[in-house]
């Protein structure tokens, strides 16, 4: 029984920040450069050792969209058949995969023959995923899911994280994608974004928002009295924090680098 | 079923060992068996406030280590005799409580205890961690003073992350305001924050505001609780919050200047 599952998102580190040398000379352009991109790649997670049967219902599945399937590239999943101790050449497979007109571009939860194999074929290994697709938004309070600090809240998937409690004091709050704070946030906490923010409470505390470089990012909140806001490593301290009117809603934003604080309508 | 009550506040000095005194008292006399702990080891107080500094003999850490049972630590206050004390000690340092010992010493109290109140040290380290790990109730005493604020909202912020129930996923503690050393005068003249100020920033459910009060003093000295001074405006505040946790409904008297009735009359400022 095989099974196409969801998509992976593969992104690529930014390689500029860890070599000096290319911004330095950026005078000559450099020969080459590193981007940060994302982009899906289907997973074809395997569930049996029967490479004729594995064959078969590929070519099936294939045959109800040759167009999306032709030269795609694929993750091949083997958790399932190693959990159930299988044995399975990743050579062979791949060849039945190759056959079927996929590509495959990455090997997930093999074992170490398996993986031997991959790199000699030169397939990248990619690591198990802590979580795929969840459904809907979550609810939670501020409790703590990490074992770091207690008082770090952090979710491994970029859905929304929605906080319905008031963020206290010391508090700090991390979103992989938006961050909405239904409470108010108190003067000492901290909550960072990878997208935007929006408090429907007073903001006291810390916003961040576009923590991993996204400039779009926006903060949105109904009483700005906030110790510090940043976009994208942009930053501004309290002190010069212009266009703030207490208990009106406002947004903030990068313009050309700089923060603008405006109305929101 | 015991109720854990946790006395805390984060900031040092707003009247956490007063309130403890005064709520354990409170309880006590309205019949409900109550023991108070002390959980400021090296700096303990509470034995002061109760009066009983000079019949303790055995303390909180000896019963963890083992060296006295729980029933030879425990005081029994001449006031009222439903009203038990557990004081800290006075040569060790806080490292001697652990939460083992904490833990087997109040499934032990509340075989016996209908309220089991814990005095907090000031601070957020162990001491302070142990007092409320516990609890079922938060009374956060808070001066209306900018510091006082920030470290109640401190505390509250562990109260809900760093407590047994929140690692349970339980039903979280129950967090009450205690307002205490408010001068409704002050207030006015815009000199102190006023109650609404703190209840911007810390959004608790007010049980009761203590008026600034010279009874305080008067009372920690003589070594009885001020709940016991009927007549002082400190022991009456606490008096309505024992009823006011008790299920009572009493309006809040000491929100208000004394004098506010007359000057509403005559029109004045």
């Amino acid at each position: 029984m095989i099974f196409i599952g969801s998509g992976v998102r593969i992104q690529a580190i930014t390689r500029n920040l860890l070599n000096p040398q290319m911004t330095i000379n950026s005078h000559s352009s450099p020969a080459l450069e590193f981007k940060s991109s994302t982009f899906s790649v289907p997973v074809l997670s395997l569930a049996s050792n029967d490479l004729i049967l594995v064959e078969q219902l590929l070519n099936e599945k294939v045959k109800l969209a040759p167009e999306f399937f032709k030269h795609s590239p694929v993750i091949v999943d083997l958790q399932d058949v190693n959990k159930k101790q299988l044995v399975l050449n990743f050579d062979d497979l791949t060849t039945v995969i190759r056959k079927a007109g996929l590509f495959v571009v990455g090997i997930r939860s093999g074992n170490e023959e398996q993986q031997a194999q991959a790199i000699a074929l030169g397939i990248p290994l990619n690591t198990a995923p802590t979580s795929e697709t969840k459904a809907g938004t979550k609810t939670k309070s501020t409790k703590t899911t990490d074992n770091e600090t207690n008082n770090e809240f952090v979710t491994n998937d970029s859905t929304t994280v929605m906080i319905t409690k008031p963020v206290r004091s010391g508090q700090r709050i991390y979103s992989h994608g938006d961050l909405i704070v239904l409470a108010q946030v108190g003067a000492g906490a901290e909550i960072l974004a990878e997208g935007n923010i929006h408090v429907y409470g007073s903001l006291r505390g810390k916003a961040l928002a576009g923590v991993q470089g996204n400039t779009e990012a926006r903060i949105f909140c109904s009483d700005l009295q906030a110790e510090l806001i940043s976009i994208a490593g942009n930053y501004k301290i309290s002190d010069d924090i212009h266009g703030a009117i207490s208990n009106t809603p406002v947004q903030i934003y990068l313009q050309k680098n700089t923060l603008v604080v405006k109305t929101i309508i | 079923m015991a109720r854990i009550i946790v006395v805390t506040s984060g900031k040092g000095g707003v009247g956490k060992t007063t309130t403890s005194a005064a709520i354990s008292m409170g309880l006590a006399k309205k019949g409900h068996k109550t023991v108070v702990i002390d959980f400021d080891v090296g700096l303990r107080n509470l034995d002061l406030i109760m009066g009983c500094e000079r019949r303790v003999v055995y303390d909180i850490i000896n019963v963890i280590n083992g060296e006295a049972a729980l029933n030879q630590a425990l005081i029994k206050d001449k006031n009222c005799n439903l009203l038990s004390i557990l004081p800290a000690s006075q040569t060790r340092n806080k490292d001697a409580l652990t939460l083992e010992g904490v833990e087997k010493i109040l499934e032990e109290l509340a075989k016996e205890f209908k309220y089991i109140v814990c005095d907090s040290p000031a601070g957020i380290e162990t001491g302070a961690h142990l007092a409320m790990y516990f609890a079922d109730d938060a009374f956060v005493v808070t001066n209306p003073e900018v510091s006082s604020v920030r470290d109640s909202d401190r505390m509250l912020g562990l109260l809900a992350s760093k407590s047994r129930r929140a690692e349970r996923g339980e039903e979280p503690i129950k967090e009450y305001l205690l307002l205490s050393r408010y001068s409704p005068e002050r207030v006015r003249s815009g000199e102190m924050l006023s109650l609404s100020d703190v209840q911007d920033i810390l959004s608790l459910h007010l049980l009761g505001v203590i008026p600034e009060s010279k009874s305080v003093l008067t009372s920690s000295n003589a070594g009885t609780p001020v709940i016991l001074d009927e007549k002082s405006d400190a022991g009456q505040a606490y008096a309505d919050i024992v009823a006011r946790y008790l299920g009572e409904n009493r309006p809040q008297r000491f929100i208000d200047d004394k004098n506010g009735f007359f000057r509403k009359l005559f029109g004045g400022k």
